[in-house]
């Protein structure tokens, strides 16, 4: 791009330093947890001046640590099943019917990602308890369902408006009903783009905080939650060990994703 | 006999096409009833919660009392300066990135981004945590500080105002500088090769003709930032230590200390209109500079 001013060395070499603070901004508070979680000491030093994994093994011993994991875990697996199907449909019914509706539609399905996370969690604090549902695990699952359909909509609607229809038409035309056309035809064309949706669809939910804060309790608290609890309290070098295990599986799944793109 | 047949078939046809088009149409209610019960119903249950009193009568009293209690417009003050501040530095701090990694090779780019984006995929509480580590009174910034002698002793950057923006402009950053990226990625080449060739110097072609070039993805990620921010609620609430509140954590508070659902209702609905009317002025707005011809 700048290959008109190769004379401006200068320029250059003010921007590369200017940006690579910036990049430094970005990427510190990530690496610093690393070091932190393997330190030996109560107290947070940096650099630690002995090393352990003792808040490995305080995150893996502890009976809430482990129970919250598992709840992360379950609701965000669920998320991505009721929400990836819900919103693959719900792209095929708005390609299908255009116009202005198809547009409403949409618009309706995405509202979730545009109002404030706080206004959700209250809101639905309120209608769960009405339906009894408050602190169970369908009642955050709701919630994260609702924070996960619009994700899985951006999603795949480009990749639905992409397919060839033709193709279920010449499928519906030898006998094929429209349940096996879709299944048969058009699944095997989109594994990719529903693999991405259903994973973005897991990490919102693993990484949802606000709803859980206010819908989760007891047995089915999730990690954000449990997180967000001890954060407020004390600087606990545990939530380090997490954060590092945390950031060690986001890295490994950009990479893999990464990996499978380019093969 | 032929044309009954045919007019019997259009109507056969239209019946199949009818019956299809709300099969169609009915394949959309799965996710129309989650979003409706998960969040449609939830926001008209904190409207009508506004508007009634205890005991289920109409009134306006929850807003008259919201409007004329000075903790309303000060935490309205907050929010407004939270989301102004993390706009004015994702400006300053996103347009020079983006620019540099328009600015290279694409084989750099992609890798300079990788860094941009482990942060977007970062869980928001393990960056917290981080900035907490870090802006605390004997973290890492303060030792830095202290230890090259510009400041005498540790400075305040945690559970305040700048501990808030800091947390803040960290998540909005990588947000902003998409879009921006993508616009300055796709300005010409020869675009700037003209400039250059008819004398501009390297300054005055990034303000004459890359800023302007790049102006709509700019656009694009300033209203994201500024109001995704104004419903913050996680970041102020750790990173702000109590002392900042911002209208989501005045929800938070008239709920769990006043226990009082018709002011934390009202608060509530005054958060979202002012979101939804930042949003529509502001996309308004960027419609109309779009749409004059020569500005895009």
């Amino acid at each position: 791009m700048l290959d008109a001013y190769p004379e401006s060395r200068l320029a250059r070499a003010l921007l590369w330093s200017f940006g690579s603070l910036v990049l430094a901004f970005l990427i510190l508070p990530t690496l610093i947890v690393v070091p932190i979680s393997f330190s030996g000491s109560d107290m947070l030093e940096f650099p630690p001046r002995s090393f352990s994994l003792r808040w490995y093994s305080s995150f893996f011993g502890s009976a809430d640590w482990m129970a919250a994991l598992r709840t992360s875990l379950v609701l965000a697996g669920l998320t991505a099943v009721v929400s990836v199907p819900a919103a693959f449909l719900a792209c095929i019914a708005i390609d299908r019917q255009g116009g202005r509706l198809a547009r409403a539609i949409y618009a309706f399905a995405v509202i979730p990602s545009v109002v404030p996370g706080i206004l959700l969690a209250i809101g639905l604090f309120f209608v769960l308890a009405r339906l009894r549902l408050l602190g169970t695990l369908g009642g955050v699952l709701l919630g994260h369902a609702v924070l996960a359909i619009p994700v899985a909509v951006i999603v795949l609607y480009p990749a639905v408006r992409r397919f060839d229809w033709v193709q279920l038409q010449a499928a519906r035309s030898l006998g094929a009903g429209w349940g096996r056309a879709i299944v048969g035809i058009m699944l095997p064309q989109m594994v990719l783009s529903l693999v991405s949706a259903a994973l973005m669809a897991f990490l919102s939910s693993l990484d949802e905080a606000v709803i859980s804060i206010f819908v989760s309790s007891g047995a089915n608290t999730t990690l954000p939650k449990l997180m967000f609890i001890s954060l407020r309290d004390q600087i606990d070098p545990t939530i380090a060990a997490i954060s590092t295990l945390w950031t060690g599986l986001i890295v490994a799944v950009v990479l893999l994703f990464a990996a499978r793109q380019r093969a | 006999m032929t044309a009954m047949t045919a007019t019997v078939n259009a109507a056969g046809l239209r019946r199949d096409a009818a019956a299809e088009r709300r099969f169609f149409l009915s394949l959309s209610l799965p996710s129309l009833a989650v979003v409706g019960i998960g969040a449609i119903l939830p926001l008209f249950w904190i409207l009508q919660q506004s508007l009634t009193t205890a005991r289920g009568d109409f009134t306006v009293v929850n807003y008259t009392a919201l409007l004329t209690n000075g903790l309303t417009w000060r935490s309205l003050l907050v929010t407004l300066e939270l989301s102004g501040g993390t706009l004015v530095c994702c400006l300053l701090l996103g347009i020079p990135l983006a620019f540099l990694l328009a600015s290279t090779s694409p084989r750099t780019a992609s890798r300079l981004m990788v860094l941009v984006l482990l942060p977007l995929w970062t869980s928001i509480l393990v960056r917290t945590y981080g900035w907490l580590v870090l802006l605390r009174r004997d973290g890492l910034i303060n030792d830095l500080l202290v230890g090259s002698g510009l400041v005498s002793e540790p400075v305040p950057l945690v559970y305040n105002f700048t501990g808030t923006l800091i947390g803040m402009v960290h998540y909005m950053l990588p947000i902003f500088v998409l879009p921006t990226y993508a616009a300055m990625r796709d300005i010409d080449g020869n675009v700037i090769r003209a400039a250059a060739s008819m004398g501009a110097s390297l300054w005055h072609c990034f303000r004459t003709v890359i800023l302007p070039l790049a102006f709509g993805g700019i656009v694009s990620g300033s209203v994201i930032v500024f109001v995704y921010t104004l419903g913050f609620f996680i970041t102020p609430a750790i990173l702000g230590g109590g002392r900042i509140s911002p209208i989501a954590i005045r929800i938070d508070r008239t709920l769990s200390t006043l226990q009082d659902w018709g002011g934390a209702a009202a608060l509530g609905i005054l958060l979202l209109l002012i979101v939804a009317i930042l949003g529509v002025t502001t996309l308004g707005a960027t419609r109309l500079i779009r749409s004059k011809p020569g500005a895009d």
